[in-house]
């Protein structure tokens, strides 16, 4: 048993156990439905922007983007635009490109031998690609959706996207085809680092923690919905206090299954900003995708430059010239 | 480079769209709108007192209990429901649920609209006029 995912698999159900536990036995649902999802909240946005202004300070003084196409040069030479970006303009695109339809993991490669063992290949594979796009949509989906539970009146854009993601009306209540494809997502990515050998290596608690949590996430909330019902008006009731900022545990209770689900998502919105999630803000830093490759054309100095003492070739014979020309040497001014 | 100000208009940006609910409930939200309907009964049901289930039961299984009824009318022919409590009833929408609850408006949309919860029931089944 590899203890990398042991650890994270028992933090997370201890987690939810305390959650269960405390609702269900202790009476703590002040604490669970209010105190701890406030902050979450504030531990969020102090944190992510704490992060963001940290990375904001590095110093970035070259143009060091990562390219895979060829750069602009003469005029006959075919120019790669989005893949060697020479202008902001094909940055933005470069950019959008990668956070919306995450470029890079769709070039991603596998090595490995090719039949007669004796020559590398290089094997084009797009399940990483795939699963990333499967969980990060559904998960945006399943986040606009929980809005439903946080704005009254529910705003046009909830219901809309409630509609489509509803559309094959089958089971009851309505299914939702982002919240299962969220699980799928999400668990292919961890089967990903527990079956494939290079990955397992690679991989540390850090990175099947968050799978975790969002896999109990989706589990919750998938049971709630479909399997053991909750009372969603007493949790709207509940949530709703929470966003007008007159928070108050609904009378007759709600589920401790709720303040699972609920003390997950509080759980992973603090850890964001401590994490290998801040890829969410980080990605708009990547310093090798986020700048043009204009360096030949134009140049960029070096902003900390400190002024340097030179003595240059004409001063030298300023300085020297006549014991110069005594000794012969040659002189470019006589 | 010194992008410290479009790091921050980016993060003023990130966290208005995602503090939405807090202002969005300022500027558009009902004052009432962290206390939940009340599902309003008539005086029929208010006579009856229990419905086919407990209440708490009724409140998070009731359209589970409407399907189960749809598959023995519709499948298997069979109209009569045997309640928990011995009790039997008709197995209709129409008939049952909206004879003590003929006030759609004030029961059944109340906390339908208030969790953007849009039932399929009337595409088919028609429901009482409302009395005014």
């Amino acid at each position: 048993m590899n203890t990398a995912y042991l650890y994270s698999l028992i933090a997370v159900v201890l987690l939810g156990l305390l959650a269960y536990i405390g609702a269900e036995a202790a009476g703590l649902e002040v604490l669970f439905g209010v105190i701890i999802p406030y902050l979450a909240l504030i531990v969020f946005l102090v944190g992510f922007a704490n992060k963001m202004l940290d990375w904001g300070k590095s110093a970035v003084p070259f143009r060091i983007t990562t390219t895979s196409g060829q750069q602009k040069s003469l005029p006959w030479i075919k120019h790669n635009r989005f893949d060697s970006p020479f202008t902001n303009g094909q940055v933005v695109v470069r950019m959008l490109l990668e956070i919306l339809l995450f470029r890079s993991l769709f070039k991603n490669t596998r090595t490995g031998f090719a039949k007669d063992n004796q020559h590398i290949t290089y094997k084009w594979v797009l399940w990483l690609w795939l699963f990333a796009l499967m969980f990060h949509y559904s998960f945006f989906v399943v986040a606009v959706r929980h809005l439903r539970f946080f704005a009254e009146p529910v705003p046009f854009f909830v219901s809309f996207l409630e509609q489509i993601d509803g559309m094959l009306q089958i089971l009851l209540p309505n299914l939702f085809i982002s919240g299962v494809v969220l699980l799928a997502g999400a668990s292919l990515l961890l089967l990903r680092r527990v079956f494939l050998p290079k990955l397992v290596y690679i991989s540390r608690p850090a990175d099947y923690f968050p799978l975790f949590l969002i896999i109990g996430i989706a589990v919750t909330g998938l049971m709630m919905r479909y399997i053991s019902k909750v009372d969603v008006v007493r949790i709207k009731e509940l949530t709703m206090g929470l966003a007008t900022l007159q928070p108050s545990i609904p009378e007759g209770g709600i589920s401790g299954l709720f303040y699972v689900h609920f003390f997950f998502v509080c759980i992973l919105v603090a850890y964001i900003p401590f994490s290998k999630l801040m890829h969410m803000g980080g990605i708009f830093l990547s310093p090798t995708r986020n700048m043009a490759n204009n360096s030949r054309a134009k140049r960029h100095v070096n902003p900390w430059n400190y002024p340097v003492k030179t003595h240059t070739y004409e001063e030298y014979e300023e300085d020297f010239r006549d014991k110069m020309i005594e000794a012969g040497l040659p002189v470019e001014k006589e | 480079m010194n992008d410290k100000n479009k790091i921050i208009a980016g993060l003023v940006i990130f966290f208005l769209v995602l503090l939405f609910p807090f202002w969005f409930n300022l500027i558009f939200g009902a004052a009432d709108a962290s206390t939940a309907p009340e599902p309003k009964l008539t005086d029929k049901a208010k006579e009856a007192e229990t419905c086919v289930a407990e209440t708490d039961h009724m409140r998070t299984e009731h359209m589970q209990i409407l399907d189960q009824w749809r598959d023995i009318v519709v499948r298997d022919g069979k109209r009569v429901y045997v309640a928990e409590n011995g009790k039997e009833y008709e197995a209709s929408l129409s008939n049952t649920c909206m004879d003590c609850h003929s006030n759609k408006e004030e029961f059944c949309d109340s906390c339908h609209n208030y969790t953007s919860v849009d039932p399929y029931c009337w595409d088919c089944h028609t429901y009482p006029e409302e009395t005014k």
